[in-house]
């Protein structure tokens, strides 16, 4: 329950940071800490150096960028769920990082280090898939966009390099989403056992794009492709809605653990797209 | 004037000023001179051989003072325990591990954070064995957990448990022919009562201090028996118990798991007196889930026989209960407490056989309740899926087979006698607050839309108040830490000279309310204010000799010593104020912070006047011994037998198993009530226990004995979203094993609770074909159960 | 490294080890003990305190995060002698029963009343989800805090053991 020794640095610009990250061996970047910490307490991670980055100016807003709203690296994930902008253009973004843990969790957390640490089971990543969001990685080298598509490598594992930061998340604007849980004590309380965010389009009537994430389920969050294509194209009725369903799992390998079986996952994971669709066609 | 009686009144807490300021004193906030923390090392495989041990390293380290093993400590013997069959615990692991999580070595260090460090360079080798988690395989005893010991320690066999002391003719026979009659019905369900973490939120702590000078020790632990621990202490250590102080003071919930010796207790004063320095140690909570004890964890068959018309011939429950590796305080005698409840409310035959197995696993013990909820459990699990299969209901089911009001007192099926109980009095107002009919048709109303509500109800008997003095030899005592005391209760009432009260007890609080109430009944008897009065607790040399609390025994048998105590100092304060207005002693009453003569409220004194008399003894009558104070202690002829009804109303989702707790209703009768405030916030308490049970939380080893549960995420305590308001009520059946009544609430709310969410999920799903699932209702088990019904 | 950090209005400097979790830096450097740790894994609440007014888990934040911040802990939440409504709302329903997790749901609760002065329950379960009783089963925290919402709001509340003994 006591952390192992550390370097810990504390740099006030982003070019400071991804030199310290660059130049280190076994360092880690520092937000919320409410991953980090955690695993140091237990001594599961030791790393020697810990970078900080809470002291940076410029990195704790969300802003709108027209065609789309960015989301900096030190955005509490409390003030992700309570912004305007994220209900408005990026509703599944906002219900998944309020349904995470809770609020003094929520308050020290912050929604690009859940979505860095790519846990298979963390609320956000399903709703930054759904939402065909763009994640904006810096080093030393320069900077890369990574669709949310191809971030999520494995459990743990994101397509970050090591000497990389998240420094911010683009949402496209448009569309409208949702996400839906069951949570590990039931209702949407604590992580999901299984959860979806979807985002539509239904600009000209039909549904003429679709995005279905899944979360909870696999090994990693990921998009299930055929869920949204069978339910693009149609009118969102509830034929439509249970053939989308029916694919939530199509192509992954469906996690078993204390809270659920294969079978068991898979249902959850079908019930919730369904229902995710149906509360956002209502 | 008015008087001053406060017993029965909603009071607010003593407690409560410093607790809501971050004012208390917990084991952890207390700070030495010159303290050292320590930090365990613990093993992570289930059954090993030690091979080696290199602690060169953490030696080496700056700031680590010491790392003991077993050979330092072996000198020292076990971990002494109450109820001592089995094998009891080693203070470190000596040569071999029996479960992931027991203490290796141990490491003592300038503070916590160097300590850890310490630890992590302790480096053991184990060359791993079977470990035997399953309770089935254990009691096969295809694998030894001990190598010189069968698994099955021991067996609780119906009414033989008490052979040569009472003899009661053996059920068994009478309830196997009644399974031959044409007209017999028999329900029979195997039914899981799983492993629990207590999970008090203040981990426990403890620092010791050795006074070499002095050749004593205090130690200050978070217990709920500091008179027991410091009896252990002096026994290891081979001193005398009056050299020995250990202090408990606020306690951050105990539930059972602070109701044991532990070996860091011993090891942080053998650590202190071989480092001349105090010594601190604070349990993580892993450590907390995994090396403190466990409770539950049973496995058994229930079976009823019984005729179309409810009537029940027969109760049989056989069952594997789990004690873990090791033997602490009552490990064994847990299960017994089950026997001690076996027939619930109902006068029926009933054989009951429960084994008790190790297993590569943590020792289990008390946890509230303590063999109580898992014999409510089966017995009202299994009256139900009676009820269903004769299509009666459930509550005239019961009703049809409670012991009647004129029968009391009762003798029990295996020879105990129940003092007090009202049970169809107590149902029937359940009932009919609930509105039971209209419920019934709300529940299949919905149905009938395609929802799944159900209705679950039960009955509760529990024992408690412990003990009658003559069960002494049967375990009730503290003998095996070297202290011969029964179970008595003990209280000390002294009035100050300023005219004050200060009240010593010998049990304690772990959020309880102790202070509080026991201020209730001194100032009920003398007519002192409540804010004059002081409760003393928790210092094993200060109070007076106490066993502690647990088995809700604290105001049946403390109280009433604090209260036999208080009589005494009014009636000598009645012959003082006598003297002082020239009247008859029997004419005083006390009231209103002091004492006048009936009739006559201006002949007055106040206690500051009457304590100044008992203090300068030259003003007392001729002959009269000058002081104010008094002690009692109080050894009841029976336990006491408190009763209830709890009715749950739930919605389960057919997709996701998700089960919703809609409505909570409870009837309790725990005999008068001190403080209603008190003791609903005790039945508040239970009752989330009981619904965490049946809803949510489940230690976990797999089957090589690795703990998955060590952590609050994978350990899942209710939060405040996972419960309703709990809609309270009760009735009114005192005891008369005490004057005052009362029988004791505090396990009562976890005993009644969580059979009666089950029966009401079964009673949702129950026309698709479920007849029953094991707890803990996950939403997964409750999916699982519908498809498996539905085939 | 240096830290400064005001807790309860008072500024503080000192040296402290970057791993040392701002629990610790409360409890042992300052001996405010009224914070507790409960826990291991940022779960039970226990540890709360407000971070330049926000509800945080001290038991997963390093000292030196906090630097520079203004820190309140539950000695700092009485004016004076004036109890907090919250505290005072515990009191008179009977919120507490062990204490160990009562200062952590006292903050948790100002956080909640001084952004919503009139929760429902609903909210109230919500905005103390972050903080795990195992004595109350939660019924009389959230009595506690319709209690203190009321007098926030300037009402007389209904609930407590001074409106039920006077009914």
């Amino acid at each position: 329950m006591y952390p192992p020794k550390f370097d810990y640095l504390s740099p006030t610009t982003l070019d400071e940071a991804l030199s310290a990250l660059s130049g280190a061996e076994n360092a880690k970047i520092l937000s919320g800490g409410m991953s980090l910490i955690p695993l140091m307490k237990l001594r599961l991670v030791r790393p020697a150096t810990v970078i900080d980055i809470s002291r940076i100016p410029g990195l704790d807003s969300i802003e709108d960028r027209g065609s789309h709203i960015e989301i900096g690296a030190m955005v509490r994930t409390s003030d992700t769920a309570g912004n305007a902008l994220v209900r408005e253009h990026a509703t599944a973004l906002a219900e998944a990082a309020g349904s995470t843990a809770d609020l003094q969790v929520r308050n020290q957390g912050t929604t690009c280090g859940s979505i860095a640490h790519a846990d298979l089971a963390a609320d956000q990543p399903a709703a930054v898939l759904a939402l065909g969001a763009t994640m904006v990685a810096e080093s030393t080298r320069g900077t890369r966009e990574i669709a949310a598509a191809d971030f999520f490598v494995d459990t743990l594992t994101s397509a970050l390099e090591p000497d990389e930061i998240l420094t911010r998340i683009k949402i496209p604007k448009g569309g409208r989403s949702v996400y839906r849980k069951l949570g590990r004590r039931g209702g949407d309380s604590d992580y999901p056992i299984a959860a979806a965010a979807v985002w539509v389009d239904t600009t000209v009537g039909d549904i003429s794009e679709a995005r279905i994430a899944l979360t909870g389920v696999s090994s990693k969050p990921y998009l299930a492709l055929d869920a949204a294509a069978s339910v693009v194209g149609t009118d969102g009725s509830a034929e439509a809605i249970a053939a989308a369903a029916s694919h939530a799992t199509d192509g992954v390998v469906v996690l078993e653990d204390l809270y659920g079986t294969v079978d068991y996952r898979k249902q959850l994971a079908e019930t919730y797209v369904r229902r995710a669709l149906e509360d956002l066609l209502a | 004037m008015s008087t001053t009686s406060v017993m029965g009144g909603i009071v607010r807490r003593k407690e409560d000023p410093s607790l809501i300021q971050g004012k208390g004193i917990y084991v952890d906030d207390k700070k030495l001179h010159g303290e050292l923390a320590a930090v365990f090392v613990r093993s992570p495989f289930a059954a090993a051989t030690i091979t080696s041990i290199d602690a060169s390293a953490a030696r080496a380290l700056e700031g680590v003072h010491a790392v003991y093993t077993a050979a330092d400590v072996r000198h020292l013997g076990p971990t002494l325990a109450q109820v001592a069959v089995g094998t009891l615990r080693p203070l470190l692991a000596d040569g071999v591990v029996k479960h992931v999580g027991e203490a290796v070595a141990m490491v003592v260090a300038d503070d916590r954070y160097v300590a850890q460090d310490g630890a992590d360079l302790v480096y053991v080798d184990y060359d791993p064995g079977q470990a035997v988690v399953d309770l089935k395989e254990a009691f096969s005893d295809a694998v030894k957990v001990h190598a010189d010991q069968s698994n099955t320690l021991l067996t609780w066999n119906g009414n033989a448990w008490w052979e040569g002391v009472i003899d009661l003719p053996d059920p068994s026979p009478g309830i196997q022919e009644s399974k031959l009659r044409d007209d017999a019905v028999v329900v029979s369900l195997e039914m899981i009562n799983q492993r629990l973490i207590p999970t008090a939120i203040e981990p426990r702590a403890v620092i010791a201090h050795w006074s070499a000078g002095y050749g004593s020790v205090e130690l200050w632990s978070s217990s709920q028996i500091p008179h027991a621990v410091a009896g252990a202490v002096a026994t290891t250590f081979g001193i005398p118990s009056n050299k020995v102080r250990v202090i408990a003071p606020e306690v951050g919930g105990g539930f059972g798991v602070k109701l044991n010796v532990y070996p860091d207790e011993i090891l942080t004063c053998f650590a202190s007196r071989e480092l001349e320095r105090p010594v601190r140690w604070t349990e993580t909570r892993r450590e907390a889930a995994y090396s403190s004890i466990q409770g539950r964890g049973w496995i058994g068959t229930a079976t009823i026989t019984g005729t179309r018309d409810g009537t029940i011939l027969g109760y049989e429950l056989e069952a594997i209960c789990d004690m873990g590796a090791y033997t602490h305080n009552f490990t064994v005698a847990i299960p017994l407490l089950g026997l001690f409840v076996a027939s619930g409310q109902y006068d029926i035959p009933t054989s009951y056989k429960l084994h008790c197995v190790v297993t590569n696993t943590m020792t289990t013990d008390a946890y509230r309740g303590a063999g109580r909820p898992e014999a409510a459990y089966y017995l009202e699990r299994i009256i139900d899926a009676f009820s269903r299969k004769i299509g009666m209901d459930p509550a005239d089911v019961r009703k049809a087979n409670f012991h009647p009001p004129e029968a009391f007192p009762v003798q029990t099926a295996i020879g105990l006698t129940m003092d007090t109980g009202n049970y169809a009095v107590n149902l029937d107002s359940l009932l009919e607050r609930v509105g039971y009919e209209d419920l019934k048709a709300k529940r299949d109303a919905a149905r009938s839309e395609g929802r799944l509500l159900g209705i679950g109800l039960s009955t509760y008997v529990e024992v408690c108040g412990f003990g009658p003095s003559g069960l002494a030899g049967l375990g009730f005592s503290w003998a095996g830490y070297g202290l011969p005391t029964a179970f008595n209760g003990s209280g000390v009432v002294r009035v100050q000279p300023d005219g004050t009260c200060t009240v010593t007890i010998g049990t304690g609080p772990s959020g309880q309310g102790h202070e509080t109430t026991w201020a209730q009944i001194v100032s009920d008897g003398l007519g002192i204010p409540m804010e004059n009065i002081e409760v003393q607790h928790g210092d094993s040399l200060d109070s007076p000799m106490g066993v502690g609390t647990f088995g809700s025994r604290s105001i049946a048998v403390d109280g009433t010593a604090t209260f036999e105590a208080t009589q005494r100092v009014k009636a000598k304060a009645a012959l003082i104020a006598g003297h002082l207005l020239e009247a008859a002693s029997e004419d005083i009453l006390f009231a209103d912070d002091g004492a006048h003569v009936a009739g006559s409220p201006d002949r007055a004194v106040s206690w500051g006047e009457i304590a100044t008399a008992a203090y300068q003894p030259h003003t007392l009558p001729e002959g009269m011994e000058g002081g104010l104070e008094a002690s009692a202690m109080f050894s009841p002829s029976n336990a006491t037998w408190p009763f209830g009804s709890h009715m749950a109303l739930v919605e389960v989702d057919p997709q996701t198993g998700d089960v919703d707790l809609l409505e909570y209703w409870a009837t309790d009768d725990c005999g008068n009530v001190i403080n209603p405030m008190i003791v609903d916030g005790q039945i508040h308490g239970g009752i989330a226990q009981g619904v965490a049970q049946a809803l949510f939380e489940e230690a976990i080893y797999d089957s090589d004995g690795n703990f998955l549960t060590g952590t609050m995420i994978d350990y899942a305590l209710p939060a405040a979203e996972s419960l309703p308001m709990f809609q309270l009520d009760r009735t009114v059946t005192p005891t008369d094993v005490n004057p005052l009544g009362v029988k004791g609430i505090g396990e009562a709310g976890t005993i009644g609770s969580a059979q009666t969410v089950v029966n009401a999920v079964v009673d949702a799903l129950a026309h698709l074909g479920v007849e029953h699932i094991d707890m803990p209702l996950r939403p997964k088990r409750v999916w699982q159960a519908i498809q498996d019904a539905r085939g | 490294m240096q830290v400064h950090i005001t807790v309860n209005g008072i500024d503080h400097g000192g040296d402290v080890e970057p791993r040392r979790l701002l629990v610790h830096y409360l409890r042992e450097d300052l001996d405010l003990t009224g914070t507790h740790v409960g826990c291991d894994t940022g779960y039970c609440g226990a540890c709360t305190v407000l971070v330049d007014g926000r509800p945080i888990k001290s038991c997963t934040m390093l000292t030196v995060q906090a630097d520079g911040s203004k820190i309140r802990t539950v000695e700092g939440v009485a004016d004076g002698n004036q109890l907090h409504p919250v505290q005072e709302g515990f009191w008179e329903c009977h919120g507490l029963q062990c204490g160990f997790c009562t200062p952590g749901m006292i903050m948790s609760s100002v956080a909640l009343l001084e952004s919503n002065s009139d929760p429902t329950e609903a909210e109230i379960r919500h905005g103390i989800e972050g903080n795990l009783c195992r004595c109350t089963g939660y019924h009389n925290i959230v009595r506690s805090v319709q209690y203190a919402g009321a007098k926030m709001r300037g009402e007389t509340p209904a609930l407590g053991v001074t409106a039920e003994a006077s009914s």
